[in-house]
């Protein structure tokens, strides 16, 4: 509607009429376009599959993914190259309902849905599905609250919304502010799976990976804007989704003959949890678990005293080597007793530190399962057994739903989501463009917790009590890759591998899943062509949102409000160059707790814009000075907690004071106590300090209904 | 003119109807029914049905969600009179 000329009225309904057919039409050619396309993809797998048969190495297998995608995105980039604000900020408001919806999902599924999810999934069981409700339930909240009035504002960002709506310079800097801090911290993330995914598709260095990806971002985005990231995206959504289902679909035929997992996991989870529960009885797990447990208490006795053991554990050492050097002992046998001296550590605070993490591993594995909860058990603890164990239930439920609510509302108030919405013709087509996003992303969500299980039923019957002569192929690559995403040991010597004898990363459940599926290397590399085409289309939508809310916002609407549109887009295009590179060079120095920081970017959204977009839309007497003062309430309880409570933020910023936990909720949902406070604040403030007359009433007026 | 305003708060009235009725919906589907997954443990194709509903039901119902509101809102823009232009 936007875009309508007021002008155009009834009297001109013949050219309305005529716009609306070249709509269709064009989403008709598009239609045609997209199905070539996904063919066109299967049809290069399928290629790359026989040259495999053939004889074509891994290495050459994965540069082909890499350069073919990579050039893929680089040529539609380059096709949609352009300088007009409106086709830069939002793809010229053309999007059809249904591409949009597409772009979106793949805007949205980001590094962590594509390889984190299933591996949370498979770790945590039940638990893990917080995610799969919150980063789908959000979605209920864009589609009846923001999407259709957003659209109907139409503008170019959210910060534009907030400033044209509570007027003033104080909440659209706060809203440039919010938006910059969670979309940065979240490209931080995108770039960091970049780097990863290329190292391992081509054996690249980290930091090599790290600035070719870059490139593929950055021809995209760089050049044509919203227009060229949206098309990328459609690409990217094909891409990955073929990527994901491929192996699931395989494992499900392998194990239950039907080709449809999401239909048929059930019954591999009922025997995924008998399984678990022989193995909970099993005699020689209980060997493994009281064997780590013993080791626990050795270390928590080293730990108490480290100065003295360290000495003593280096003094055997060494006593050790002399004696096999004087026996003249076999020089592997002397080269295993060197590698042992050398590996002590070096000094009382490292000893600790090291001893600290064998502690907490050893812990985990002298619990049953690993240490996992039973794949099907909701929460933790038992209702009606002990106090502690009741406590122990109510706290997980209440902290599983807490963190559901975290996911949903700041899934709702993630700015470059948002902004999608900007990019179709209408507001009827922004509604039903919710309505796709939620059936793209549901295709994967449904998906993921299929694979955890598919891939867990497999660990559980091949792999466990198997001899660790005859493991599977996959153990042994994966264990080579990166012995920190799996590892075994024969821990009780019985030469049979156990359960707990095996740690798991959870990255390696997706990237592993067509291994152990059984196929052909052609399938991993197409697996980490689908999560680099998942983080660099999210990496694309977030990029643009920091470049607009820097260019848009900061620069055009309050330094220099007479720049010319060409002047805009040149700036915006040097600020996401940029942020890019600064995104990439903290990347590069690979940050710890970067899925912690990429969590909390969803609490610091729903707190800092939710209420203040909601009430914007739907309380006219809502007034800029209690937007400001809502917002920076919310954010900063929720940063506060944060502060106060997650063991990284504690270490870095030196907070001592013993953590403080309200009604126990983990500081991972802070938003959950931010988000009310928010409302609060707004509504208080509002009520206290009504403003007369009150000028944006008009732009509330206007945006409740389509069409004036 | 009055008749003009009255079509405005009738239109926005049954939008905040709509809205509310799905966003109770949503409340149910996405918290208020997981508060009680372990009460509903009955199996269901395999899965105990809580596992099913976290991992597929309440996706569904959102899907559902969006959808009816699509649909319900095209027609009170068009009982109304605030369909858009084609465009």
């Amino acid at each position: 509607m936007g875009r309508v000329p007021r002008s155009m009225r009834p009297s001109q309904s013949a050219s309305a009429t005529q716009r609306a057919a070249e709509q269709e039409g064009l989403g008709r050619e598009l239609n045609v376009l997209l199905a070539w396309f996904t063919l066109g993809v299967v049809g290069f797998i399928v290629l790359l599959g026989l040259l495999e048969f053939m004889g074509l190495s891994r290495r050459w297998i994965g540069m082909t993914f890499l350069m073919g995608t990579l050039a893929l995105y680089a040529t539609i980039g380059i096709l949609s190259r352009t300088t007009d604000a409106a086709e830069y900020y939002v793809a010229g408001r053309r999007v059809p309902a249904f591409h949009n919806g597409m772009a979106t999902g793949s805007d949205w599924m980001s590094a962590a849905s594509f390889i984190g999810v299933a591996g949370t999934l498979y770790l945590t069981g039940y638990n893990g599905l917080a995610f799969i409700i919150g980063w789908t339930g959000g979605y209920c909240l864009v589609a009846l609250l923001l999407a259709p009035y957003l659209r109907r504002f139409g503008q170019f960002t959210i910060s534009d919304f907030l400033g044209e709506r509570y007027g003033g310079l104080m909440p659209r800097l706060l809203a440039i502010a919010a938006a910059i801090l969670c979309s940065f911290v979240y490209v931080v993330a995108q770039i960091y799976g970049v780097g990863i995914v290329t190292a391992r598709l081509t054996g690249v260095d980290f930091e090599v990976g790290i600035f070719l990806g870059l490139g593929g971002i950055l021809v995209c985005s760089f050049l044509g804007g919203m227009r060229a990231v949206t098309w990328t995206q459609v690409a990217q959504y094909v891409i990955l989704m073929i990527a994901y289902l491929v192996p699931v679909v395989w494992l499900s035929v392998k194990q239950t003959g039907v080709p449809v997992p999401q239909a048929v996991y059930g019954y591999q989870l009922e025997k995924v949890s008998a399984m678990e529960q022989r193995l909970i009885d099993d005699p020689r797990e209980i060997e493994v678990r009281q064997a780590y447990a013993q080791l626990a208490e050795q270390l928590r006795q080293k730990l108490r005293d480290p100065g003295p053991a360290l000495r003593q554990e280096r003094r055997q050492a060494e006593q050790r080597l002399a004696m096999l050097q004087a026996s003249l002992a076999p020089a592997l046998e002397i080269a295993a007793a060197e590698k042992a001296l050398a590996g002590l550590p070096r000094d009382v605070p490292s000893a600790r530190a090291q001893w600290s993490q064998a502690l907490a591993q050893a812990e985990v594995k002298s619990r049953p399962l690993n240490g996992m909860p039973p794949h099907a058990q909701q929460f933790a603890g038992d209702p009606n057994g002990s106090p502690a164990e009741r406590s122990e239930f109510e706290l997980s439920r209440l902290n599983f739903l807490a963190l559901v609510f975290c996911l949903m509302v700041g899934t709702a108030a993630l700015p470059h989501i948002l902004i999608r919405y900007y990019t179709v013709p209408s507001v009827t087509q922004a509604r039903r463009s919710v309505a796709w996003s939620v059936l793209f992303i549901l295709l994967l969500y449904v998906t993921a917790p299929a694979l955890a299980v598919l891939v867990k039923y497999e660990v559980l019957s091949m792999v466990v009590g198997t001899e660790f002569s005859r493991l599977p192929e996959w153990v042994a690559a994966w264990n080579r890759v990166d012995p920190s995403l799996l590892a075994v040991t024969d821990i009780n010597r019985d030469g049979i591998l156990q359960l707990n004898e095996m740690t798991m990363g959870g990255d390696v459940i997706v990237l592993a899943a067509p291994a152990i599926a059984g196929l052909p290397y052609v399938v991993s590399a197409l697996v980490a062509a689908g999560a680099l085409a998942a983080a660099l289309s999210t990496a694309d939508g977030l990029l643009l949102t920091i470049s607009s809310a820097l260019s848009h916002d900061l620069y055009y609407k309050m330094i220099d409000p007479e720049a010319s549109t060409a002047r805009r887009v040149t700036i915006a295009k040097v600020l996401l160059l940029i942020v890019a590179l600064a995104a990439a060079y903290i990347a590069a120095q690979r940050p710890a707790d970067i899925l912690f920081l990429v969590s909390a970017a969803f609490s610091f959204a729903a707190a800092a814009f939710f209420p203040a977009l909601v009430l914007g839309i739907f309380w006219k007497r809502a007034t800029g000075l209690a937007a400001s003062l809502g917002m920076l309430a919310g954010l900063g309880l929720t940063m506060y907690y944060m502060a106060v409570n997650q063991p990284w933020l504690r270490s870095v910023l030196g907070i001592v004071r013993p953590v403080d936990l309200w009604w126990g909720i983990q500081p991972i949902s802070a938003g959950v106590f931010g988000v009310p406070l928010g409302f609060a604040v707004i509504v208080l403030v509002s009520l206290i300090a009504p403003e007369r007359p009150n000028a944006s009433a008009a732009l509330v007026e206007r945006i409740r209904y389509p069409k004036d | 003119m009055e008749s003009q305003q009255k079509r405005r708060e009738v239109y926005w009235e049954r939008t905040g109807r709509v809205t509310l009725v799905l966003m109770m919906l949503w409340f149910v589907a996405g918290l208020g029914i997981h508060f009680f997954a372990r009460d509903l443990n009955f199996r269901f194709f395999g899965w105990p049905f809580s596992f099913w509903m976290a991992a597929q039901g309440s996706l569904l119902v959102f899907l559902l969600i969006v959808v009816v509101y699509a649909w319900i809102m095209e027609r009170l823009d068009r009982e109304h009179g605030f369909e858009e232009d084609p465009g």
